[in-house]
């Protein structure tokens, strides 16, 4: 399959802080990579550097085979075509839920409105907030916001998406509207990579985890040998602490 | 009593003969202290958005100068004019103009002194206020118009200003309200405003105090009408709570449309809100019919007591 973004030898410190220590991955397009770890093992900074709203301290982005960290600019370029879902979930709150699928695409992308328009209600139909468009961000319950931000970042026709722990600052039975459309995405063939502390997702969802432990990939590999026959006793404890719940 | 009487004979008198003046005034200070509002916020939020570039270590060592110079040209500018008095300001700039020239330029048009001196007064303070509201509003929402590709300019035009505007209208109402009193200073270089007509007709009549209660009144009633336009400006800006529900498929929402999102549908997801607001009307009616209840065994009792006192009276 073809080679979407490697990362390579990456590195990234705050302070004398080292989060990152001489990371390596790939993705390949259609690839859905989970991400998993305790907290504070870097899992958040790798995404947050991949999208470049970290600067990493050292090593090499290569997003379509072009080193983007070597590129002078540019960055909104690379981020309009990786797109990105936050724990937080981060909409536009002076804007209503259709005003924020569309805003990137005019303003960034230039379309001509009506085709955004046309664009936003499409994926918003599809994560099932399109009745909703007139409401704003704080009228919607956690599910529905972070439904939104993924029609959002949809609208944008990224070659990669990347979710920073979109279920973790939801009601427990909101989580599940949330997976049900990610599902949805990964069967659609999207290149995903996902930071996630749902354990079921990754071993079902993904054909690719990563385990991270203080700062440096651990082990990685397809669901099945990670979650069935992890190499290291590390591995095994934190699944083992993660089943047990 | 005969004193308040003497009041009231004063003032109307005063009103009869004085009135156009003091309307005169109050037109003065109005047209001083909106224009004084309006380029001071201009020139705030320039100020507000020059200082708040961001920059990394990784841009230009040029650009990063000036970034940082045009910072502290900012805070300098804001330091003086925060830090001195605006009657001193305005004496200052007056007579400085003639001063530095040998005379060879004064300034013409008073108004165009006053409206200066208390512009740059109120965009020192907004320069504040802006760099504030724009930085209290949440990085998730910077990090959000990044995401999608948005740079700073963009971020700022339709995601940051647009929400930092909100936060900082109260700013500017108060602003307002303090330029209304505050432009009275402005009689130190002779501008006829609202208290400079106080002082023509006190000249003229020596009745300081009635004098003084119109221009309390005056003053008070001009606050209190732009207090209260401001907070209709806030709630329409605030934009309705309620939204309609778009029927996006004929066959999943059959009954109508719902615009009470307080309440919720029977077809919304759980939404927290909607549940807690419901339980709260439960738990008010609850405590409703609970007040009612212990209302009517009050009464119960307070008829029982009625009648054990009329039985022992009459067992007596």
């Amino acid at each position: 399959m073809k080679e979407i973004l490697r990362v390579n030898h990456l590195s990234k410190s705050f302070g004398k802080h080292e989060v990152l220590k001489d990371i390596d991955f790939t993705v390949s397009k259609g690839d859905v990579t989970s991400i998993i770890g305790a907290s504070g093992s870097g899992k958040s900074t790798l995404l947050r550097c991949i999208n470049l709203l970290e600067i990493p301290t050292s090593g090499e982005i290569h997003f379509q085979g072009e080193n983007i960290l070597s590129r002078k600019g540019g960055a909104a370029a690379y981020r309009s075509k990786v797109g990105m879902v936050f724990q937080s979930f981060n909409l536009f709150n002076n804007m209503t839920v259709l005003e924020n699928c569309i805003v990137g695409q005019t303003k960034v992308l230039k379309k001509p409105r009506e085709e955004a328009r046309e664009q936003a209600m499409k994926y918003l139909t599809k994560v099932g907030m399109a009745p909703y468009i007139n409401a704003r961000p704080r009228q919607l319950s956690g599910g529905q916001k972070q439904r939104v931000a993924i029609a959002r970042a949809l609208a944008m026709d990224p070659e990669v998406l990347l979710f920073d722990e979109p279920t973790s600052a939801l009601d427990p039975e909101m989580v599940g509207e949330v997976l049900s459309v990610m599902r949805d995405l990964a069967a659609d063939g999207l290149t995903m990579l996902v930071v996630t502390h749902e354990m079921a997702f990754a071993r079902d969802v993904s054909n690719h985890v990563v385990f991270m432990r203080d700062g440096v990939i651990w082990e990685e590999g397809s669901p099945e040998q990670i979650f069935t026959a992890p190499q290291r006793d590390e591995t095994k404890e934190f699944l083992s602490r993660f089943m047990e719940r | 009593m005969d004193k308040l009487l003497l009041l009231a004979t004063d003032v109307s008198t005063l009103w009869g003969k004085y009135s156009s003046m003091y309307f005169n005034g109050i037109k003065n200070t109005l047209l001083l202290a909106i224009i004084g509002t309006v380029i001071g916020c201009l020139i705030g939020f320039v100020c507000g958005i020059l200082q708040t570039i961001p920059y990394t270590k990784n841009d230009h060592i040029v650009k990063r100068f000036i970034i940082k110079l045009v910072r502290v040209i900012v805070r300098i500018y804001v330091e003086v004019f925060r830090g001195t008095p605006m009657i001193l300001q305005a004496v200052f700039i007056y007579f400085g103009l003639p001063y530095f020239t040998g005379n060879a330029m004064q300034w013409s048009n008073i108004w165009v002194v006053s409206i200066l001196v208390v512009s740059i007064n109120t965009g020192a303070y907004m320069a504040e206020s802006v760099r504030g509201g724009i930085i209290s509003v949440d990085p998730g929402q910077t990090e959000g118009a990044k995401a999608i590709g948005m740079n700073h300019v963009q971020t700022m035009v339709h995601v940051i200003l647009p929400q930092a505007i909100r936060n900082i209208i109260p700013q500017i109402g108060n602003n307002f309200i303090i330029n209304i009193k505050d432009s009275s200073v402005m009689f130190i270089i002779g501008f006829t405003e609202f208290f400079a007509t106080h002082k023509g007709v006190v000249g003229a009549t020596y009745k300081y105090f009635p004098s003084a209660a119109i221009e309390m009144v005056g003053y008070l009633c001009m606050t209190l009408i732009a207090s209260f336009l401001l907070r209709l400006l806030e709630k329409k800006m605030d934009g309705s709570d309620s939204y309609e529900l778009v029927q996006a498929d004929s066959l999943t929402m059959t009954a109508g449309n719902y615009n009470h999102p307080g309440r919720g549908t029977p077809f919304d997801e759980r939404n927290p809100e909607a549940v807690k607001s419901i339980l709260r009307e439960e738990l008010r009616r609850q405590a409703e019919r609970d007040e009612a209840i212990r209302q009517g065994e009050r009464a119960e009792t307070r008829r029982q007591n009625a009648a054990g006192d009329h039985d022992q009276r009459g067992g007596r």
